[in-house]
């Protein structure tokens, strides 16, 4: 089964690996810095991508429980690494945008970060990631308990949303990509309210 | 094509023609050795002084939905487009109205090189070195009748060439409008070249409008029709989100959009560390422009 081959497939691969994979779009942004390589408009370039990067993997991250309900497949020692880098990209992006777009321009940020609904809406988004990625450790599962620190991380499911409204609500007209994201956000996250079944009575 | 209605001097007599085809590369390969070229130097007094930006810049990145929603879909897109022979339909309230070969509607009048700002609404700008003529000429030319108040500007819409089109991406064809005041000032350009040589398609060919004072989406490309009208025109961005785009749409830093700040911009090709500078009020044609709205109050009408 498609199922198993995976699982078998996966069974080298250690969680950390997951990190060096994750660095590769970061790498391949700074060879094409130094190739020249990022178009016309270098700062939105790159700005963007590491900001797509982080929606990804919001959505990778989303996709590990449902995959493990409805599919049987089980990717959930992979979860806190794919979670880490998400809030990286996404910290990643806030850099770009504080360093290379509005350089340092500390009053239109200011400004921005209480008058522009759709920076309002993104920097909240980074904000919610950033208690997960400091909690993202075994010891803050044990000094929190297992039941607090999954409702800390409930915040995920606001966070994505809010992330991906951040991408509709920062172009003219409606291109498709920023729906779609949003679009698999929603689904990913609708998922979740199919009640489950009752367990199922062992007979006695 | 556009060649045809040039002086005989371009853009080439004064700066190497390397130099504005790739500014980026040369500096890769020629280092300091640029620093020492001689600038470009403007002409006449509507141009700036301010350093162009490479062809490549230019034709790399538009705005040109009826080719896609990406900064790079009208270069890789219009490319198809036929822009030969190419009319021009003027109406309205003109004396002379009727569908016009290019050709015949600019044939003999003065070919103008401008280097003007160009301020795109989503807050990144360039320079660009425009040929054209202004469009007060050509609307001499036609008899602007007195109750004219207002000029309304449509763009192409051939589906067969124009997947933006095709797709339906935005209310077709493209609609622009300026104030007869507007329309009739020296710095309003109908540009038909960059640099010395044709339009290029994926800039608006072969004649587009230029307001170097308001919002890029203000400049409608590839132009078919001119109408003379006595009331506010019809224009596409006001008409989709009124909230966001007026039909005024003057660059000014004071009044932002409603989703983003207009206080600076991003000048395209300035690099990773310098391209953000302050935006001018009337993109820095203030001198020109302020009295055509003297008591009018530019945050209702934005």
């Amino acid at each position: 089964m498609l199922r198993d081959t995976i699982h078998r497939a996966l069974r080298p691969v250690r969680p950390w690996m997951v990190y060096t994979l994750g660095a590769l779009p970061a790498l391949l942004l700074v060879v094409d810095v130094f190739t020249g390589n990022l178009g016309v408009d270098p700062v939105k370039t790159i700005e963007h991508r590491v900001g797509e990067v982080a929606l990804q993997l919001i959505v990778a991250g989303l996709c590990i429980t449902p995959l493990r309900r409805f599919a049987g497949l089980n990717l959930i020692r992979f979860r806190r690494q794919i979670g880490v880098l998400a809030f990286v990209y996404a910290a990643l992006h806030l850099l770009v945008w504080i360093t290379l777009d509005l350089q340092f321009r500390w009053s239109e940020i200011g400004a921005d970060l209480v008058k522009r609904p759709y920076i309002i809406v993104g920097f909240a988004a980074f904000l919610m990631l950033l208690p997960l990625a400091v909690t993202s450790n075994n010891a803050a599962i044990r000094r929190m308990g297992a039941a607090a620190w999954q409702r800390l991380h409930w915040l995920t499911y606001p966070a994505a949303m809010l992330a991906g409204l951040h991408f509709i609500m920062l172009v003219k007209a409606w291109p498709a990509e920023p729906l779609i994201y949003m679009g698999a956000i929603l689904a990913l996250l609708g998922l979740r309210l199919i009640p489950r079944a009752a367990p199922r009575r062992v007979p006695a | 094509m556009a060649q045809r209605y040039n002086s005989g001097l371009g853009w080439a007599d004064v700066t190497p023609k390397a130099g504005w085809l790739n500014r980026r590369q040369l500096m890769m390969t020629m280092g300091a050795a640029l620093a020492a070229s001689p600038a470009l130097a403007a002409t006449g007094p509507y141009s700036t002084d301010e350093a162009p930006n490479s062809l490549e810049d230019i034709t790399g990145y538009n705005n040109f939905y009826e080719f896609g929603f990406d900064k790079t879909d009208p270069a890789a897109h219009a490319g198809k487009l036929t822009t030969s022979p190419w009319a021009v339909e003027v109406d309205g309230l003109v004396d002379r109205p009727g569908s016009y070969d290019l050709g015949d509607l600019l044939k003999g009048l003065p070919v103008e090189e401008r280097i003007y700002r160009f301020r795109c609404v989503e807050a990144w700008s360039m320079i660009i070195p425009w040929n054209g003529v202004q469009l007060s000429h050509v609307l001499d030319r036609v008899g602007v009748q007195p109750g004219a108040k207002f000029v309304q500007f449509t763009s192409l819409a051939r589906p067969e060439e124009m997947p933006g089109v095709k797709a339906g991406l935005l209310d077709w064809p493209y609609r622009e409008g300026l104030r007869m005041d507007e329309a009739m000032h020296p710095l309003t350009l109908l540009a038909t070249g960059i640099y010395g040589e044709p339009m290029p398609n994926q800039n608006g060919a072969p004649i587009r409008l230029v307001v170097p004072w308001k919002y890029g989406f203000k400049s409608a490309k590839s132009l078919v029709k001119i109408t003379l009208t006595d009331r506010m025109p019809y224009t596409t961005w006001n008409a989709l989100q009124p909230k966001e785009y007026g039909f005024y749409a003057n660059v000014n830093p004071e009044v932002d959009h409603p989703r983003w700040s207009q206080a600076s911009e991003r000048r395209i090709g300035a690099g990773l560390f310098a391209s953000r500078v302050d935006t001018q009020k009337f993109n820095g044609y203030g001198d020109l422009v302020a009295d055509l709205y003297k008591g009018q109050d530019l945050a209702r009408d934005y």
